[in-house]
């Protein structure tokens, strides 16, 4: 590449040469005579154009270029505009194309694309719906151009952009272009000079326009420093930035994820929290007769006793609240043995109704944001534009700048060099296809590996339904109760290991491997410990906080304050794991792409976890009747029931809402209105799909037109070539 | 307005805050970082240049592939020998920030893969960018066959107006492919 080096030394050298050339419309006369002045500037570097000379005669030899790296197979035709070796003028041309100094950022060649506003405006504005509306492209197309003649003006061009913004704007805008700070101050005093001056002496005296800068900044104060909790979670911002030099992108995805569901709990716990747990608690219920026995550390597994009757059970809430709890001994000494029936004094707040309609609104709002959630996330991971072959997207956008560790980035580089390896090896060398009996062998692989997954799982189940139909005649013993729990737990933890067994079964490629000798095999210690150090599997981990989630989220039905322990779960988890994660794992050797994951876990969380776990609470609130012993919900046939009476209290009571119940009759219980709402959402659905399918095949036909503009400025610069090759061969002496 | 190394105006921060996508403590901590790196002469000096061997000693950097490129483009020195001022460190971090846009740092991007600095990544920057990716040891360095496969793959995928090379906005077309760019081209202090 030395040689194409020094061309384009001297093309730099020769700048100012094309920028003093006369604007106007580049007729083919003007443009020709240029070039011709140019080839006869070349006479100040003699040496440039014999070069030119001696390799023009040996490309007139070879076909291939003397550029020894890269070759590919297809250079016979002139494919590639860099490989000819073309004059020093059609050279320089070359170089200073609007495509070739975008990569640029001085303000010379900014100020240089303004002056060619006919010739970038028909890219520009061919771009303007597909490249982000920051673009710088789109941004300098806008401008007026004035003629410029000297070097100096470059800077007070740019500035006259802009002109018409106000100072935020303007300095907002300085930002998202891609100069230096140097330049940007420069071209921040040229373009605003009064206003900077005055807003830098006047940066203490408030005026209408700072003052609401202040108050944004120090609500932005208020929202970082304020609230404890989320100044905690400030904290571990730091510890993942730790976490994800070290180990990558996939492993910050998983605690990212815990900080999500951490997120979700908080919110539960606040929507619990205020409607239900507070005023409970404020007006505690008057049924704690029960002597309590001694609290035992058992009670903590099993719940009876003493947290029976806490406030994190169903049992503690009671059907109104009384502001006084009197029993009916004290009453009586106070009257003097008059039995007197004092009605306690009831708190016009509901609890069975608020109860419910806590719940349904926080599933509700909950659903709403996992919908968002996902609909953001699928968005961004799959896109619009055709992704067939990500050999471009591994080499440009996967290298971690985040790490600093030397090991980190040595197993990086290993990480890349075997997936373009492998990528390039399928391409290299076509796989023979496998013979029929081989197909067949992997086949049964397959299945007896399903088989036994599914078999294992309907046996847990099966298990777990008969222990919890069985009857306990006898009081329940602590340790019965648990038995259940602890068979749960321990079918819980060994299937997962028998799952990790079948896939690796699987991952055999050779089917000739008998399967029950493998198995047999995997058993071994030395098998399962291939590495000396455990590698973090962010898939087994994150599947167990998705069940953790599922929990809690079946429970908080009749155990209000659940979240609060989920919380406080979560957050030993996360210091756990991320110690153990420092002391004992290697980063893995899998690929792992972030956003595609993170869109699978969050669709994993709200399809099976929270789906199910909504419908199973909308089924109890609908259909089961509600335990007459304790809780809220005594006397009702259903949960549902209490929302209903509220509604119909409600109304007795201020007939001006009686609207909201004829809306609710109407709108929410009426089927068609129901159809007609879906409806609507599938056409807009179907809108949106056609949509992106114009969208692609506009694509396809923009991309084709730009090859075809490719061919043409090929064919332009040849023929520019040919031009300048009979010029110079009729004026040899030049 | 020059910055010298005891102390930074207050003015100038707002400045440099506003200019840049930096927040205040990040540029007070990038300030620390850089006035670290002088010696005991250099400190009292105004807009003191760091050559680049210095800068390649802070660990962040140290063991990054692309470290000379880094320092090269965003060096304003007139040498070309990829030495930086303060001005230029704030926009390497500003570049490399959590809140920098997309267009902002595919455009830098591109200035660090394009190692001949001609406006376009051709076959040769295209197979430096590889080695520095793949590493320095034989075994995981590709082979000639699989370098010219992979390249013209590449261009395949990439060269939209099939010139032989890729240039920024084609560039701009395969980052908006992925969604993890973003992220991983960061660089904290």
């Amino acid at each position: 590449m030395a040689d194409s080096e020094s061309f384009n030394v001297n093309i730099c050298e020769m700048g100012a040469d094309y920028e003093n050339l006369e604007e106007g419309e580049l007729e083919q006369d003007s443009f020709l005579q240029y070039i011709v002045e140019l080839a006869a500037s070349t006479q100040s570097c003699p040496e440039t154009l014999e070069m030119d000379v001696i390799r023009e005669r040996k490309d007139s030899s070879s076909t291939s270029s003397d550029d020894a790296q890269g070759e590919t197979p297809d250079t016979e035709q002139t494919s590639s505009l860099q490989r000819q070796h073309w004059s020093a003028a059609t050279l320089k041309v070359l170089s200073s194309m609007p495509s070739r100094t975008a990569g640029q950022n001085s303000a010379a060649v900014i100020s240089r694309r303004f002056r060619h506003p006919q010739l970038h405006r028909h890219q520009t504005s061919s771009c303007d719906s597909f490249q982000p509306s920051g673009s710088i492209q789109v941004d300098l197309s806008e401008a007026d151009v004035e003629e410029v003649s000297a070097e100096e003006n470059k800077m007070e061009q740019l500035a006259s952009n802009f002109r018409g913004l106000s100072l935020s704007e303007g300095t907002r805008k300085l930002r998202a272009m891609p100069l230096s700070l140097g330049e940007k101050m420069e071209l921040r005093r040229l373009a605003f000079s009064d206003e900077v001056k005055s807003s830098l002496i006047s940066r203490n005296i408030p005026c209408y326009r700072s003052v609401s800068e202040s108050i944004s900044r120090t609500w932005r104060h208020c929202m970082f420093s304020c609230l404890p909790i989320l100044s905690s979670l400030q904290l571990w911002h730091s510890a993942m930035k730790r976490l994800s030099g070290r180990y990558g992108t996939g492993v910050l995805s998983y605690f990212l994820f815990l900080r999500t569901l951490l997120r979700f709990n908080l919110l539960l716990f606040v929507i619990n929290g205020l409607f239900v747990v507070f005023p409970q608690v404020v007006h505690p219920p008057c049924h704690l007769n029960d002597p309590h026995t001694p609290p035992t550390g058992l009670e903590l597994f099993t719940g009876t006793g003493y947290l029976t009757q806490s406030i994190m059970f169903y049992g503690y809430y009671s059907k109104s609240i009384t502001k006084t709890c009197q029993s009916p001994h004290s009453t009586l000494s106070l009257t003097g043995g008059s039995l007197v029936h004092d009605s306690p004094q009831t708190v016009p707040y509901n609890i069975p109704a608020a109860y419910f309609f806590t719940i349904a609104i926080a599933f509700f709002i909950i659903c709403m944001i996992l919908v968002y959630r996902i609909s953001k996330s699928i968005g961004k991971s799959f896109h619009v534009l055709k992704s067939d072959g990500n050999l471009a997207v591994q080499v440009f956008c996967t290298w971690d700048f985040k790490l600093s560790k030397k090991s980190s980035v040595r197993f990086l580089s290993e990480k890349i060099s075997t997936q373009l390896k492998e990528l390039l090896s399928e391409m290299i060398s076509r796989e023979d296809e496998k013979s029929c009996m081989q197909r067949l062998g992997r086949l049964m692989v397959h299945l007896l590996a399903w088989a036994v997954c599914l078999a294992s799982i309907s046996l847990g189940t099966m298990g777990v339904y008969y222990l919890s139909e069985n009857p306990t005649e006898e009081s329940p013993d602590a340790f019965k109760l648990l038995h259940l729990s602890a068979v749960v737990s321990g079918i819980n933890l060994l299937l997962p290991g028998l799952f990790n067994l079948c896939a690796w079964v699987e991952r055999q490629d050779s089917p000739s491997v008998r399967v029950y000798v493998s198995i047999f095999r995997l058993f071994s210690k030395q098998v399962l410990k291939r590495n000396r150090k455990p590698v973090f599997d962010i898939a087994r981990n994150v599947l167990e906080l998705i069940y953790g989630q599922t929990l809690t989220w079946l429970g908080v039905l009749f155990a209000p304050l659940l979240p609060a322990v989920q919380i406080i779960k979560l957050f030993v988890l996360f210091y756990m794991k991320k110690s153990s994660l420092m002391l004992n794992c290697q980063a893995s050797r899998k690929p792992w792409r972030a956003s595609q994951m993170t869109a699978l876990f969050i669709s994993l969380l709200f399809f099976p976890s929270f789906l199910g776990a909504a419908v199973s609470v909308s089924y109890t609130i609908w259909k089961i009747k509600p335990s007459s012993g304790c809780g809220p919900f005594r006397n009702l046939t259903t949960m549902f029931q209490s929302g209903r009476l509220w509604a119909q209290e409600l109304e007795s009571t201020h007939p001006v809402l009686s609207w909201l119940s004829w809306v609710y009759n109407s709108l929410v219980d009426n089927p068609l209105f129901l159809f007609l709402a879906s409806g609507v959402l599938i056409m807009v659905i179907y809108f949106h799909t056609q949509v992106v399918d114009g969208q692609r095949r506009i694509i396809s036909l923009l991309e084709k037109q730009i090859e075809n503009e490719g061919n043409d400025k090929k064919f332009l610069i040849t023929k520019l070539q040919t031009i300048c090759e009979q010029n110079s061969v009729v004026s040899p002496q030049r | 307005m020059g910055t010298t190394a005891s102390q930074l105006g207050k003015d100038l921060l707002s400045e440099y805050q506003e200019l840049t996508f930096l927040t205040k403590q990040e540029i007070l901590l990038a300030h620390k970082r850089f006035t670290e790196l002088l010696t005991k002469d250099e400190k009292d000096l105004p807009n003191t240049r760091i050559p680049m061997e210095r800068i390649l000693t802070l660990p962040e950097l140290k063991s990054n592939p692309f470290r000379k490129r880094i320092c090269h483009v965003f060096s304003t020195s007139e040498q070309k020998d990829g030495s930086l001022t303060f001005e230029d460190f704030l926009d390497l971090l500003s570049a490399f920030s959590d809140s920098a846009t997309l267009e902002i740092k595919s455009h830098y991007a591109f200035r660090i893969f394009d190692f001949d600095d001609d406006g376009t990544l051709d076959c040769g920057d295209l197979e430096k960018l590889v080695n520095c990716l793949t590493g320095e040891t034989d075994d995981t360095r590709l082979t000639p066959e699989e370098m010219r496969q992979l390249i013209s793959n590449i261009l395949e995928e990439s060269d939209i107006d099939k010139d032989g090379t890729v240039n920024l906005s084609e560039f701009q077309h395969v980052i908006s492919r992925s969604p993890d760019f973003v992220s991983s081209f960061k660089i904290v202090l």
